[in-house]
């Protein structure tokens, strides 16, 4: 089951900001078409996009400290509310960080209301929106740091599977527990080994999520070939266990780590770090109508590929979560020559997704379909467009 | 701050409160409201019992359950089988193994688990008594009831290891399908898990 269900798509509807980066106070009333914001540099239009992307679990798109995103001199904190058409029918979700507790006894930090209640963790966000994106900052993903790339590819993961951000978490804390205990004299060895058998347990899963995730894009890329204009990629997963399920059941798999982390703990303890596992995973991309590593590639073909990418994760997560994600491209217009801008616009028609791209000029989008709507970004003002 | 809408008592009342789990400053608000509205069916005997209860409750030095009696009536009930001990990580879960009315042996509870970084190490939990009691000739088996996160796992696996060399049977509660579950729905993680676990019919 590779293609959506059912023609089922996250959007918004409305979206409403408080105190948030530029903006003092903003109402946005949107169709369930794309959303197009225009305006010159500076204005304010990336964090429109970092507002809607909090509307997920995570820091936002531009992975920030929550403190950042307090407009200056505001009093209190931020809060962004929006209207959702979300995997369980029409909510209101409404997110907020305040720097210390107020004074009617809100409690400081961040907190998520669904239809008014309030939710006891971020990851309650996570049952009811779907959402991907692209920003300039990924530009160098392909040749940066495979830290980047293992996230890029989790937060796929994630929006797959609901269990891996917790199972990541959960192996993460026990390996800070494992190191911090490495690096006393005389560790207790019982201790290490019940440390090692919840990491590998967790790697396991980790990586199995990884894996059935990779091999569900890899399908949608295929099918996306015929009627793209982006190159498709080809895509593996280096890392420990990621191989070691290759050849064998998980079970074994997890045994197999996990003896593997036992024999490793004095280089482990020198490095004062661990060196083997599904925290230092990469992915691996070749750009696959020339068979060359990504991070090889020209500029304008590594932003066509991370373009196709993201457009087979939308299919992906379409057909695991059973909707259309709603996709934040982030200036994907600039990078692109006409022709490949209206295949682009074209290929989201054909998704069904509410696509908000920013950019600085109106005719970047010529060719953006009829029901998209444009905003015009200034200064901390958004206003609704008519087209010329 | 915030202007004192109340006098001192109240005040104090509402912080004691806000510092129970579960409750915050405007929910403890909320509660004291609620017992002073209705001073003599709630208040009164809420306080009685509060007064009771520190006089009174005590943490059993065999199991480390809280009771009136100490050893505690769980302990001393010559009904339940003394050859097991089934192992928790807290009151509250001893508590929801009764409830379910699932095990008929004895309990330890460990007071928490190992964490090296909150600076939880093996000496600040039951941990030695818990060796002590399984030696005893009339024990067969230790059973690890612990939440299936990371801590509670690793502190099992503390645990067995310790007590291997001791000629009983050591289990630990199966992880996996959920009962009424479906296998399509499971994650990958609790998949394994249960296939690692699983049991001839």
């Amino acid at each position: 089951m590779l293609l959506p269900r059912s023609s089922l798509h996250i959007s918004l509807s409305r979206l409403t900001l408080t105190d948030f980066r530029n903006y003092a106070g903003l109402r946005m009333e949107i169709g369930s078409g794309h959303v197009a914001l225009v305006g010159p540099n500076g204005a304010g239009k990336t964090n429109l996009l970092e507002a809607v992307s909090l509307l997920v679990p995570g820091r936002g798109l531009r992975n920030a400290a929550y403190a950042e995103m307090l407009r200056d001199a505001a009093p209190g904190g931020w809060a962004v509310a929006a209207e959702v058409e979300a995997l369980s029918g029409e909510v209101a979700i409404g997110t907020a960080w305040r720097p210390a507790p107020s004074s009617d006894g809100e409690e400081a930090g961040r907190q998520v209301h669904v239809d008014g209640i309030p939710q006891k963790s971020l990851a309650s966000l996570g049952e009811h929106m779907r959402l991907l994106w692209l920003t300039p900052a990924m530009d160098r993903l392909f040749a940066g740091p495979p830290g980047d790339r293992r996230r890029f590819f989790d937060r796929l993961v994630a929006a797959c599977d609901s269990s891996h951000v917790s199972h990541l978490n959960a192996y993460e804390k026990a390996m800070r527990e494992r190191n911090l205990l490495l690096s006393e004299p005389g560790p207790d060895p019982n201790w290490l080994s019940g440390l090692e058998a919840g990491m590998a347990e967790m790697a396991a899963a980790i990586a199995a999520a990884r894996l059935s995730a990779l091999e569900n894009l890899q399908a949608n890329i295929h099918i996306g070939l015929s009627q793209s204009a982006f190159p498709w990629a080809a895509l593996t997963l280096e890392g420990e266990v990621e191989k070691l399920l290759a050849i064998m059941s998980s079970v074994h798999a997890e045994s197999e780590f996990r003896r593997r982390l036992c024999e490793n703990r004095r280089l482990d303890a020198a490095a004062g770090r661990t060196l083997l596992g599904p925290h230092r995973s990469d992915l691996a991309v070749v750009f696959g109508p020339k068979g060359m590593a990504a991070a090889q590639c020209s500029t304008g073909e590594q932003k066509a590929l991370l373009i196709g990418l993201i457009l087979a994760q939308a299919r992906t997560v379409a057909a695991a979560a059973g909707a259309m994600p709603m996709l934040l491209l982030d200036e994907v217009t600039a990078h692109l020559d006409s022709g490949r801008r209206r295949a682009l616009f074209q290929t989201l028609d054909t998704l069904g997704v509410q696509a908000w791209m920013t950019g600085t000029d109106e005719g970047l989008f010529e060719g953006l379909g009829k029901a998209a709507q444009f905003f015009h970004v200034e200064a901390g003002t958004v206003s609704p467009m008519t087209r010329s | 701050m915030s202007r004192r809408t109340a006098g001192p008592e109240i005040e104090r009342l509402i912080q004691i409160l806000a510092k129970l789990p579960g409750l915050g400053p405007r929910s403890a608000r909320r509660a004291v409201l609620h017992l002073i509205k209705n001073r003599e069916k709630l208040l009164s005997p809420l306080a009685l019992a509060l007064a009771e209860a520190r006089d009174k409750v005590v943490v059993c030095s065999v199991c480390g359950n809280a009771d009136t009696v100490d050893p505690c009536s769980l302990c001393s009930d010559p009904r339940r089988d003394r050859s097991v001990i089934c192992v928790v990580e807290d009151v509250s879960d001893l508590w929801a193994l009764e409830r379910a009315g699932a095990w008929s042996g004895l309990y330890h509870v460990l007071g928490g688990t190992l964490s090296a970084i909150e600076g939880v190490r093996p000496e600040d939990l039951a941990i030695a008594s818990l060796s002590a009691r399984a030696a005893a000739p009339e024990i067969r088996e230790v059973v690890l009831a612990v939440n299936a996160t990371v801590e509670g796992q690793t502190t099992a696996h503390y645990i067995t290891d310790l007590l291997k060399p001791l000629p009983i049977k050591l289990s630990r509660l199966a992880h996996g399908v959920p009962v009424g579950g479906e296998l399509d729905y499971l994650d990958e993680g609790t998949l394994t898990a249960a296939i690692r676990s699983r049991r001839e019919f």
